[in-house]
């Protein structure tokens, strides 16, 4: 709604008071008409919810049991039987990648969870205290910053040890600089708002009018940077079980289905074709998406 | 300008200082004994107590994080607990193979990049713009291990056109000088070693520079459609000046802050991403050193390693800064 004063009489002056009352939900009934106006985005949406869909029902939608070996029937090359073929210990590929899906799903809500709520708190109280406490956790940040993420989060699952569940700690510590900066200055810009001094004036505690009133108000950033960052997270974390750090076997992930094929690469190249497929479609559901959300909930960019 | 790379200088101190905390305190971290997880379980007590005396485990912590930055100071960058070889000299070696894989991919990244996103905008919605920012749009959603084993399978098994992994076939001969091994065998004039070397960077640069391609493509774009919706543009076509005069002298010059910005943060990728690529086409550089290091539990490798990667970082991300205001006077920093 426009809020520039309109020389001509409005008919409708009288539902202004209603218009105003709900605004902020306006912003998301706005936003996700736009989204789904948007081709890219829709796509991505519509990735993101056959994911989820195959998640919730991998177990009827697999044709196999993922982790069954069957040595007989290693390495062959995708037919009726075996939709995307075999791996070197006879597992169908496609049932492992179906199943795949609920631990790609696991990573990027258990990775960008962390990322997101210690990003969150510790970019939220920075912008919103300032002084030493803003400069002790922004210097705290730079220092992680100065570390290329892949590599910081290769060098802590070193000392964690390799397995999921340190990827995905080590995928969301190194998510947390992004999440930080971005929240803090959302928060510099918000706290100077009227709103927030007028809870000051009522009394209200810092961690209140930081939790109710500062925090809701940079949602959209901290939305859009979450979608963005689950794509993010799934890659780093299927190239870490790539590595070797990650999810170990017979754990059916992307990343580690696609290391384990690498030495059949000549003979049986769909054993590492697919599951790339796989993480390359995902990422870029969420990719889309992300961009999309970024596009509907920026109010410069309202036609 | 002296003043203001002065203070940069200066600012970059204290981060160097807390990631060599954060360096040396990996060793720390690590769950039970570092020493038992460094040698395995089948280490008796005795080669158990030799390694934490060699490495200085039992001192404070004060102690050993004083020894370990007062040696790097030095250049000492310790030895490597499995091989007993000099951490600094190996580095020293497999350094520039990292740096001529990094900047041979950013060169194709930033001149692919730059050039499919100028000519994306100005032929803004025709069918390259379309199909090269579809493109973009797939590079950043790209495994790039992924992407290199399949251009391994592809062109090396498939069609056999280049070679899969190393620096150099096998045979060829090169004297090193910088262990550069394009600028060694242009320095020598060896050109056989030169086409060769380049056949094998081929492939892992295009892996490893096709998502800061992609990045560096949809930013051009977009910083170029910004700019040639500007009043100076007009007028620069009005004159009559040539359209590719307009394009890259008037427009380009202007688009390309952003862009320079990306540029410097892609390269930080880079040197992570080379860890993937490097062990994909087994390229005997730092990234692939810091992988075997991890699966061998080697921590002063990892640490020293990092710890040299980090500043490298540290220092390029410092030299966009530089270069951002060289290339834009406008720019103020106080």
């Amino acid at each position: 709604m426009s809020l520039q004063p309109n020389p001509i009489p409005d008919p409708d002056a009288t539902r202004v008071d209603e218009s105003i009352q709900p605004k902020s939900s306006r912003l998301w009934v706005d936003s996700l008409i736009r989204i789904i106006k948007s081709k890219t985005s829709f796509i991505g949406l519509c990735i993101i919810l056959i994911l989820i869909l195959t998640a919730i029902f991998a177990p009827m939608i697999a044709t196999h049991n993922p982790i069954e070996q069957n040595i007989i029937d290693r390495y062959q090359a995708p037919s009726s039987d075996h939709l995307l073929g075999t791996d070197e210990l006879g597992r169908d590929i496609f049932s492992r990648i179906v199943h795949g899906s609920r631990i790609s799903i696991q990573i990027g809500v258990i990775a960008v969870g962390i990322a997101l709520i210690v990003g969150v708190l510790l970019g939220g109280i920075a912008g919103y205290f300032g002084r030493w406490v803003d400069q002790i956790i922004m210097r705290i940040i730079d220092i992680m910053m100065a570390f290329p993420s892949i590599l910081l989060a290769i060098a802590l699952v070193a000392v964690l040890g390799p397995s999921l569940r340190n990827a995905m700690i080590a995928v969301g510590i190194v998510g947390v600089p992004q999440f930080a900066r971005i929240v803090r200055s959302a928060v510099l810009s918000v706290k100077e708002t009227e709103y927030v001094e007028a809870a000051r004036a009522i009394g209200a505690k810092h961690g209140r009018v930081l939790m109710q009133h500062v925090l809701p108000n940079c949602l959209a950033p901290i939305i859009v940077q979450t979608t963005l960052s689950i794509g993010t997270a799934i890659l780093d974390a299927a190239g870490l079980s790539f590595l070797g750090l990650g999810a170990q076997p017979p754990t059916p992930e992307w990343g580690a289905m696609l290391s384990d094929g690498r030495a059949a690469l000549q003979n049986a190249p769909w054993v590492v074709a697919f599951p790339g497929i796989a993480i390359f479609f995902v990422v870029l559901g969420f990719n889309l998406f992300g961009d999309g959300l970024r596009d509907a909930l920026d109010p410069r960019l309202k036609q | 300008m002296l003043k203001y790379i002065v203070q940069r200088l200066l600012m970059l101190i204290p981060v160097l200082i807390g990631v060599s905390i954060l360096t040396f305190s990996l060793i720390h971290l690590i769950p039970g004994d570092p020493a038992r997880s460094m040698l395995g379980e089948k280490a008796t007590e005795a080669q158990l107590e030799s390694l934490r005396a060699e490495l200085g485990l039992n001192d404070p912590y004060i102690i050993q994080y004083g020894r370990f930055i007062g040696d790097i100071l030095q250049g000492d960058l310790g030895e490597s607990v499995q091989s007993k070889e000099n951490i600094g000299y190996e580095l020293l070696h497999k350094l520039p193979a990292t740096i001529e894989l990094t900047i041979f991919a950013m060169i194709l990244a930033i001149v692919i990049g730059i050039f499919a996103g100028v000519i994306a905008a100005v032929k803004q919605y025709s069918w390259f713009d379309n199909i090269s920012m579809t493109g973009a749009l797939f590079g950043v959603s790209l495994p790039i291990f992924w992407l290199g084993l399949m251009m391994i399978w592809l062109l090396s098994v498939k069609l056999n056109i280049l070679p899969p992994s190393g620096r150099l076939t096998a045979g060829i001969k090169l004297d090193t000088i910088t262990n550069f091994y394009l600028l060694d065998s242009i320095l020598t004039g060896n050109w056989s070693a030169f086409k060769d070397a380049f056949s094998h960077l081929l492939m892992p640069g295009l892996a490893l520079g096709t998502i800061p391609m992609a990045i560096i493509a949809r930013m051009t774009r977009s910083s170029m459609l910004e700019v040639m919706r500007q009043d100076f543009i007009r007028t620069a076509s009005a004159k009559g000046l040539k359209k590719h005069l307009v394009v890259f002298q008037h427009a380009l010059k202007n688009a390309f802050l952003p862009v320079l910005t990306v540029i410097g943060l892609q390269f930080g990728l880079l040197l992570g991403g080379a860890v993937l690529t490097e062990t994909i086409f087994s390229w005997p550089g730092v990234g692939r050193y810091v992988y075997l290091a991890v699966l061998g539990r080697d921590y002063p490798v990892v640490q020293s390693t990092i710890l040299m990667i980090a500043t490298i970082f540290v220092l390029v991300n410092l030299l966009t800064d530089i270069l951002y205001k060289y290339v834009d006077p406008r720019i103020r920093f106080d």
